[in-house]
């Protein structure tokens, strides 16, 4: 993708790289100038020693024989090849002899070491040098006139006031010097070029992933619900981040899908008993104007808006169950006592319809949650099997609720021995929202007794289950057990 | 069985209601029910106005939605509690969250009730909470006509006669006595003699009556306890 400057600089992975970049630049100065200096100085000390003993052995000749074997010595020496540098001058400070021609002026005038490097000229490579830097390196540093070498000398007065001065041409050092700066050099500048590199591979890279990501929620924004954040299956930070955004998204998806359910249930569900009362109302209304007529009409309204008015908080209670709604208003409940409780509620509606309930409880059952949501599931469930267990097959209708531990979790299990509910795939629809199995049409209710019971069970982190009975249909509500809290 | 008639409703006696409602329409419904029923009403249009009648005012029982424009009723009701004023207070809400009735109670109302709601169930709960008609909790023996109930020895006697009850149909019945000659609803009394809060599915509550009334009618002439059409029950002797 083409990018103008601005752009990529607007990018983390840019701005990051060159901040990196520049840090690193600062610690490489600073080491080449230390590196520098400190070799500098190993030179300068080592170029001294050199001297100390070049001056020792002067001393010995002239313990060995004056002046004139000091002279002669001097000379000897300044005709050998090398860095070495003698010069022995008169108190004027002119030079007698030695292979120094000319040196800058002022240092013969105080005794001991040089404070600092001084230009000089060697004997007979004054009219080469000029010739050489005429010629071939105009402009450069060696060619400015007399100041041809640079040295550093140790300035020594001889007993007789002569001055003499034992030296080292610095050229050696200072090429070291000027090779480790421009290796330094060297290396900062492929740094600088390494880091353009990474950048351009890592954070082109980071920032064509980011690219995607937003190009894709980009795309969902637009409509397209189903899709999702691109992942590449490393399991890097750009993947793990994808994933929890599509975790969320799906979480979403699931959210707005409740909610359509919702929207079509009511308009599907509640649309029915609106037109109905409404028929009922415009029925009472054409017929002739009789005070009881209108007072029936009138009940039956109440009766049917009373039902509606159940229905539809029974419908906004599952939305916002599964809404995945969190309370801080949880307690301990005992499910023992709420298994007792709504056993106590149904008992006369069931021994009235001639059902029996038993109870198989032993033991304590506590576990977190809210005990009105629990004693309400449970009472549909068992509502539903009372209902159900009339059309038991054989023997007595009998509706058995047990409370047990099994694999970790705490089950609360309604049994009938009535038809069940023979098919699978009925048995998961019957936990669906209005849905109504073929047989129990007739019987009076909403269809959401079992939806309700199970976003309760979901709200409590838990299942609500219907399984095949040995006659009948078992509906477990199953509560995970927990030791922490 | 005789039906109780609506003109029975509130015979317990006039209340002042305040009823602290934004919504226009609702409020006039409510203020013609409740006249209709033989009370006399105030209304509030938001939070501010609703807590200064409230603070000046004496009334029997307040009604507060939850959600008013400049005051949130919750926050009235709060205030209120804080200076001192006693004034039961049944909450209205259209929130209807899982815990919101927690939250509302604990704000300071004496009851809540999610909209949508029967009139007939608003009204029975306001008159049960008229604090003027709630002055039972401190006795010990509650008689209605030949009834007689004794909380501490958890007799019951009626003409003299000794009935023997269940533990939850002596509270049943307790709760009836306490609001004699009050409507009572089957979701009050699941909420007051069972303590749960929720509609049942299916006539539960009515078949516990019906065996309570087995036990203090038969064998006698005189009707007690009779059922409200389109409301719940009321004890009522005489």
């Amino acid at each position: 993708m083409a990018l103008s400057v601005p752009a990529i600089m607007r990018t983390t992975a840019a701005r990051l790289s060159a901040l990196y970049l520049l840090l690193f630049a600062l610690c490489a100065v600073a080491l080449v100038f230390y590196m520098t200096s400190l070799s500098a100085r190993m030179l300068t000390g080592q170029t001294q020693e050199t001297i100390n003993d070049e001056v020792l052995g002067l001393a010995r000749a002239y313990q060995r024989g004056g002046l004139p074997v000091l002279v002669r010595v001097v000379e000897q020496r300044s005709r050998q090849p090398g860095a070495n540098l003698y010069l022995i001058a008169d108190t004027n400070g002119q030079i007698l002899t030695g292979n120094v021609q000319s040196l800058e002026p002022g240092v013969l005038e105080t005794e001991g070491w040089t404070t600092r490097p001084f230009s000089y000229q060697r004997f007979g490579e004054g009219e080469l040098d000029r010739l050489r830097n005429g010629l071939a390196e105009p402009g450069t540093a060696q060619a400015e006139g007399q100041s041809g070498h640079n040295a550093i000398a140790l300035v020594l007065r001889l007993p007789n006031q002569m001055i003499m001065l034992v030296g080292r041409d610095l050229g050696e050092p200072e090429r070291f010097r000027a090779v480790i700066r421009r290796a330094l050099t060297l290396a900062l500048g492929m740094m600088a070029l390494g880091g353009l590199l990474i950048w351009f591979f890592v954070g082109r890279s980071a920032l064509k992933r980011i690219d995607g990501v937003s190009e894709a929620s980009r795309r969902i924004m637009g409509g397209d619900l189903a899709g999702r954040l691109p992942v590449t299956g490393v399991g890097d930070e750009f993947d793990r981040l994808s994933e929890n955004l599509n975790a969320m998204l799906a979480r979403i998806a699931a959210l707005n899908e409740g909610l359509k359910q919702v929207s079509d249930n009511i308009a599907h569900d509640l649309k029915t008993p609106l037109t109905r009362l409404r028929n009922r109302a415009e029925a009472a209304l054409s017929g002739k104007p009789k005070v009881g007529d209108y007072k029936q009409a009138l009940e039956s309204t109440i009766a049917e808006s009373d039902h509606l008015i159940k229905t539809f908080n029974a419908i906004l209670m599952i939305s916002r169950l599964e809404a995945g709604y969190s309370s801080e208003n949880t307690v301990q409940v005992d499910l023992a006592a709420t298994v007792a409780d709504v056993v106590e509620l149904y008992e006369p509606v069931a021994e009235e319809a001639g059902v029996t309930v038993e109870t198989a409880v032993d033991g304590s059952f506590i576990v977190r949650g809210n005990r009105e949501l629990i004693g309400q599931a449970l009472s549909n469930i068992v509502d539903n099997a009372i209902k159900y267990s009339l059309d038991a097959v054989s023997g007595k209708p009998v509706v058995s609720v047990s409370l047990r531990r099994e694999a970790g979790e705490i089950r609360l299990t309604v049994a009938d021995n009535g038809q069940g509910i023979p098919d699978h795939a009925d048995r998961a629809r019957a936990t669906e929202r209005f849905v109504r199995l073929e047989k129990s049409r007739s019987q009076p209710g909403s269809g959401l007794g079992l939806s309700l019971a199970k976003a309760v069970m979901k709200f409590h982190e838990g299942r609500l289950d219907l399984l095949p009975g040995d006659p009948g249909l078992s509906v477990v509500m199953s509560f995970p057990e927990r030791t922490d809290r | 069985m005789r039906a109780s008639r609506s003109t029975e409703i509130g015979y317990n006696g006039a209340m002042k209601i305040l009823i602290m409602e934004d919504d226009r329409e609702a409020a006039d419904y409510l203020q013609k029910a409740f006249t209709e029923a033989g009370h006399t009403t105030h209304v509030a249009g938001d939070g501010e106005t609703g807590f200064a009648l409230a603070d000046s005012g004496d009334y029997d029982v307040m009604v507060v939605d939850r959600m008013m424009p400049r005051r949130d009723g919750l926050s009235v009701i709060a205030a209120l509690r804080s200076r001192g004023n006693t004034t039961p207070v049944l909450i209205l809400s259209a929130l209807g969250e899982v815990d919101d009735r927690v939250t509302g109670l604990r704000a300071g109302g004496d009851d809540y009730l999610t909209k949508p709601y029967a009139f007939s169930e608003l009204l029975a709960r306001v008159e049960v909470l008229n604090r003027r008609a709630g002055a039972r909790e401190s006795e010990t023996v509650y008689r209605v006509g030949d009834l007689e109930l004794d909380r501490l020895s958890h007799t019951v006697k009626r003409l003299g006669q000794e009935i023997t009850l269940q533990p939850r149909e002596f509270r049943l019945l307790e709760y009836l006595m306490r609001h004699a000659g009050q409507v009572v609803t089957r979701t009050m009394l699941l909420e007051n003699v069972w303590d749960y809060h929720f509609d049942p599915q299916t006539n539960v509550i009515d078949v516990h009556v019906s065996r309570l009334r087995g036990k203090i009618e038969k064998g006698f002439d005189k009707p007690i306890l009779h059922t409200v059409r389109g409301a719940g029950y009321m004890l009522k002797g005489g």
